[in-house]
């Protein structure tokens, strides 16, 4: 995988309030970063959607934000790869670290962003005209690579990756849009990858999909976490517990806005919440 | 400890790079081109409506009927009365076949027979204006052997259904549900609900469809040419040869007094001024849902 | 009420019926009749102008579409010139109005904020409530000297090297009749393609561009191949416009039965030598032209249905195909 220079000197900066020390000693080496959020708030025109979130998002790992509808995790997830400026009137401060660089700073260009920060939607949405090869291969000509068997190659391996490889190996012309759900969403990631990405966040990646599919994809995540970041966006508590290492809780303030009420290790999170609303929140007592 | 910006995400060669953000800088250009290029057209035309026309506008124009050909002066008195007769006409003829198609449609029409009627209307709307006054000329002017503003009115409401009709059926449609279930709830035939309740409740648009049918009519030329044809003098005798501005711009347009010339500005002007009229009480009313074209 | 007591149920009832009965019925039989009148008149247009154009077909035949001389005096008709010059000035329309038309599209809903498009989109659709004869005036008095003295020899210094575009730009000819029709049906073909770019859903256009495409990779990978086939709808209908188009045409087309040898010369439109010819013709060559305003008709109706199949597919049909 591409190699991320890091500072371990952003290690144990701007935590999430409410968390404990940097969690159980198993993890002796300080953890890398992938994401250093930063304060950031984001809007829909005069509407304040995201308050104040302060987090970071180690690397190889993958981190769950849920929370009740509205909470802003969506918009939140959006801000990372620089994705809600596309709603009309958005704006967003505070700041997003990768490699060390914040991605709204003036002059950085959202496409080389988007270029190494994936993202996988709650519906697929497979390119209605391409072949299932011609999908995978979208990305791959903002990279330049362009022989065939180059490209070839990069279709089988993020296929593989995607574990989707042996189901379509011998019809990989066949229109993207012909698979079932669950396939069509490997398909997506399987997209995303190709162009490979340090992350790949994942808007409810399995909402849309069977209880069998689903099953794939989280196994499919924890694979992926190896090689990528995971970061994934779900209403399903039980999915985070099974899926994550780290959580954050959000919720909806007076204010409107969603703020961060917790982030820890998942393990944590769900037996030793140390906010009551996360409590109240993972026992069911709304949601 | 930052790096630096401009050195962020070299993820594949950076001469690849700039070359996509030049194209894509270059077909952003040329989007703002092609808006240049498709209203030049519309600010030529207006502009020079209003250079030639205005300084043919006059009182005389519109209280004058035509001077012999190559005496200047005179006026098109005929050909506006002609117009505001002929399209009177078409409206009265043509309005309640429209509406009736209308509720048809929109109130019998979910079948083969509603879709059958509607593509009729639909290749109704496409045909040429041309065409139409042929098919009017042959039935009614080869029969009566002489041409007539009937004529004339009748070619223009075989125009203006398919128009009404489309957005009539679409006016009805959009009166919600429950308006017409509480008129059958309490025990009223269907008649009665579409006629009582239905139609009154989708009148604003219709009209509003009436008033953009009529003002696409109103520049018609093609058809009057063969049923119509025009008339020298003053007349409001339908069933005679009647003026019309479309026509009258015609020949003028094509003719050699420079006064001609003159007047088919002073007259285009006035006629694009009444369609420009109609259109923006029409969005003023209606937003920008419904509009001029076709 | 009266009737429903248990005593006289079956008179009430009835009375009831026959009443929703007779109402309905008038009032659906009334409608259906308003709905039919079109029907009976296409029918009617049909059967009439071929009862007129008879003569004319029986006595040239088939003929009469290659024929390239057109003389009353003689009895001679053919119309190859007039649909060589429908089809030169139409097809000349279809494709730059389309390029032009599809690029503003794509600036009203893929750049523009809504303060900019709602205007510029209400601009260009005003283009197309001008009447025909009002362009037609302004194509002889200014574009068409515009064309004499400015554009045509720009024309013809850039591609004077191909033989059909070696000529003198006139003010009417085959050329003012492309650039009118050009003008004409661009309101059109790009409201109809407005409209269906829009339909293009946010969820493709998200999908290529969390790729890292640039806006115009996101257009050319996504946008417009999903928008395809309505575009092209689009500019059939713009086709269907152009071919039919009859005053503004006669005005500048220069009026000549013979072939035009370059771009710049007089020709003429099936649309235009009937406006031009009809009420001083007589006998065969009345229904000769009759003859020509019919395979206008046929033309105009075979593209406008095949432009409705594609539109229609798209706005409807495609978005079935993909699970939305």
């Amino acid at each position: 995988m591409t190699n991320i220079s890091v500072s371990n000197a952003l290690l144990g900066s701007a935590r999430a309030p409410g968390s404990q020390a940097a969690g159980p000693a198993a993890e002796a080496a300080p953890a890398r970063m992938a994401l250093n959020v930063s304060n950031l708030s984001a809007w829909y025109g005069s509407k304040l959607a995201v308050s104040g979130v302060s987090l970071d998002i180690r690397a190889n790992n993958v981190t769950a934000l849920i929370g009740p509808s509205g909470c802003g995790k969506t918009t939140l997830i959006r801000c990372f790869n620089r994705m809600h400026e596309f709603a009309p009137n958005a704006r967003v401060e505070g700041s997003v670290l990768f490699d060390g660089v914040d991605i709204y700073a003036p002059g950085i260009d959202p496409v080389r962003v988007r270029q190494r920060i994936g993202m996988v939607f709650q519906k697929p949405n497979p390119f209605p005209t391409m072949s299932i090869a011609e999908n995978v291969a979208a990305g791959l000509r903002f990279l330049g690579v362009r022989s065939r068997s180059a490209i070839a190659d990069r279709v089988e391996a993020a296929l593989r990756l995607a574990a989707l490889w042996d189901e379509v190996k011998d019809d990989l012309k066949k229109p993207g849009i012909a698979l079932s759900g669950g396939q069509q969403q490997r398909l997506c990631i399987a997209r995303a990858i190709a162009v490979e990405p340090e992350i790949i966040l994942m808007d409810e990646p399995c909402s849309a999909l069977d209880p069998v599919a689903t099953l794939k994809i989280e196994d499919l995540m924890r694979d992926l976490s190896q090689r990528y970041t995971i970061v994934i966006v779900t209403h399903n508590m039980q999915q985070a517990a099974r899926v994550s290492d780290h959580t954050a809780f959000m919720l909806m303030g007076d204010d409107g806005a969603g703020h961060l009420i917790e982030y820890r290790p998942t393990q944590d999170l769900f037996t030793r919440p140390s906010d009551k609303r996360t409590e109240d929140y993972i026992t069911g007592r709304f949601g | 400890m930052t790096a630096r910006p401009a050195a962020f995400g070299a993820h594949g060669p950076e001469a690849l790079y700039r070359r996509r953000k030049l194209v894509n800088h270059a077909m952003t250009a040329a989007m703002v081109v092609a808006v240049v290029i498709a209203l030049l057209p519309l600010f030529f035309i207006l502009f020079y409506l209003l250079k030639n026309g205005l300084s043919g506008l006059s009182l005389d124009l519109i209280t004058e009927d035509p001077n012999h050909p190559g005496r200047s002066g005179g006026g098109v008195r005929n050909a506006i009365v002609g117009s505001s007769i002929m399209v009177g006409l078409a409206v009265a003829i043509g309005v309640p076949v429209a509406i009736g198609t209308g509720i048809f449609l929109s109130e019998y029409g979910q079948n083969r027979a509603g879709a059958m009627i509607r593509f009729v209307i639909e290749v109704m709307a496409g045909i040429p204006s041309i065409t139409i006054g042929l098919f009017v000329y042959s039935v009614v002017v080869a029969t009566q052997k002489h041409f007539s503003g009937f004529a004339g009115g009748l070619a223009l409401a075989v125009i203006l259904v398919p128009i009404v009709a489309r957005i009539t059926e679409e006016m009805l449609l959009l009166v919600p549900r429950s308006l017409r279930e509480a008129s059958y709830a309490l025990g009223a035939p269907r008649w009665r609900t579409v006629i009582r309740i239905v139609l009154p409740t989708a009148m604003p648009g219709i009209i509003t469809g009436v008033m953009l049918g009529l003002s696409r009519i109103a520049g018609e030329a093609a058809p009057l040419l063969f049923t119509s044809l025009g008339n020298q003098f003053y007349s409001t005798d339908i069933n005679s040869a009647m003026d019309s501005l479309p026509t009258r711009i015609f020949t003028y347009a094509t003719g050699p007094y420079d006064y001609w010339h003159d007047q088919a500005w002073a007259m285009s002007l006035i006629l694009v001024g009444i369609i420009l009229v109609i259109s923006l009480a029409v969005r003023a009313l209606f937003g920008s849902r419904v509009t001029v074209r076709q | 009420m009266a009737g429903l007591t248990a005593g006289h149920p079956v008179r009430g009832a009835r009375g009831l019926t026959n009443r929703l009965r007779t109402g309905d019925w008038l009032f659906t039989a009334l409608t259906g009749a308003a709905a039919l009148v079109m029907v009976g008149v296409i029918v009617a247009i049909f059967y009439s102008l071929t009862h007129e154009a008879w003569p004319s077909i029986r006595d040239n035949g088939a003929g009469f579409v290659w024929g390239t001389t057109w003389d009353p005096a003689k009895e001679t008709f053919g119309v190859w010139p007039f649909i060589f010059g429908t089809l030169v000035t139409s097809l000349f329309a279809l494709v730059f109005a389309t390029v032009i038309a599809v690029l503003v599209a794509l600036f009203l809903v893929e750049v523009a904020p809504g303060w900019i498009s709602r205007p510029v989109s209400y601009l260009v659709e005003l283009l197309a409530a001008i009447p025909s004869v009002v362009y037609g005036l302004w194509g002889v008095f200014v574009m068409g000297v515009f064309i004499r003295d400015h554009f045509g020899p720009v024309v013809t210094d850039v591609l004077g090297w191909i033989p059909f575009f070696d000529g003198t730009p006139l003010i009417t000819g085959l050329f003012s009749g492309c650039m009118i029709l050009t003008i004409m049906i661009l309101p059109t073909v790009m409201a109809v393609s407005r409209d269906v770019i829009a339909a293009v859903p946010r969820s493709q256009r998200e999908g290529i561009v969390a790729l890292g495409a640039t806006r115009w990779e996101g257009i050319r990978l996504a946008v417009l191949p999903y928008a395809r086939s309505g575009i092209m709808g689009a500019a059939i209908l713009g086709l269907a416009r152009a071919v039919g188009e009859t005053l503004a045409v006669t005005l500048v087309i220069g009026n000549s039965v013979k072939i035009p040898d370059n771009i710049f010369a007089p020709a003429y439109t099936m649309a235009s030598v009937i406006a031009n010819q009809f009420n001083e013709a007589t006998g065969i060559h009345r229904a000769a032209l009759i003859e020509v305003a019919l395979i206008l008709l046929v033309m105009t109706f075979v593209i406008n249905v095949v432009a409705r199949l594609l539109v229609w597919r798209v706005t409807k049909g495609q978005r079935a195909v993909v699970q939305e």
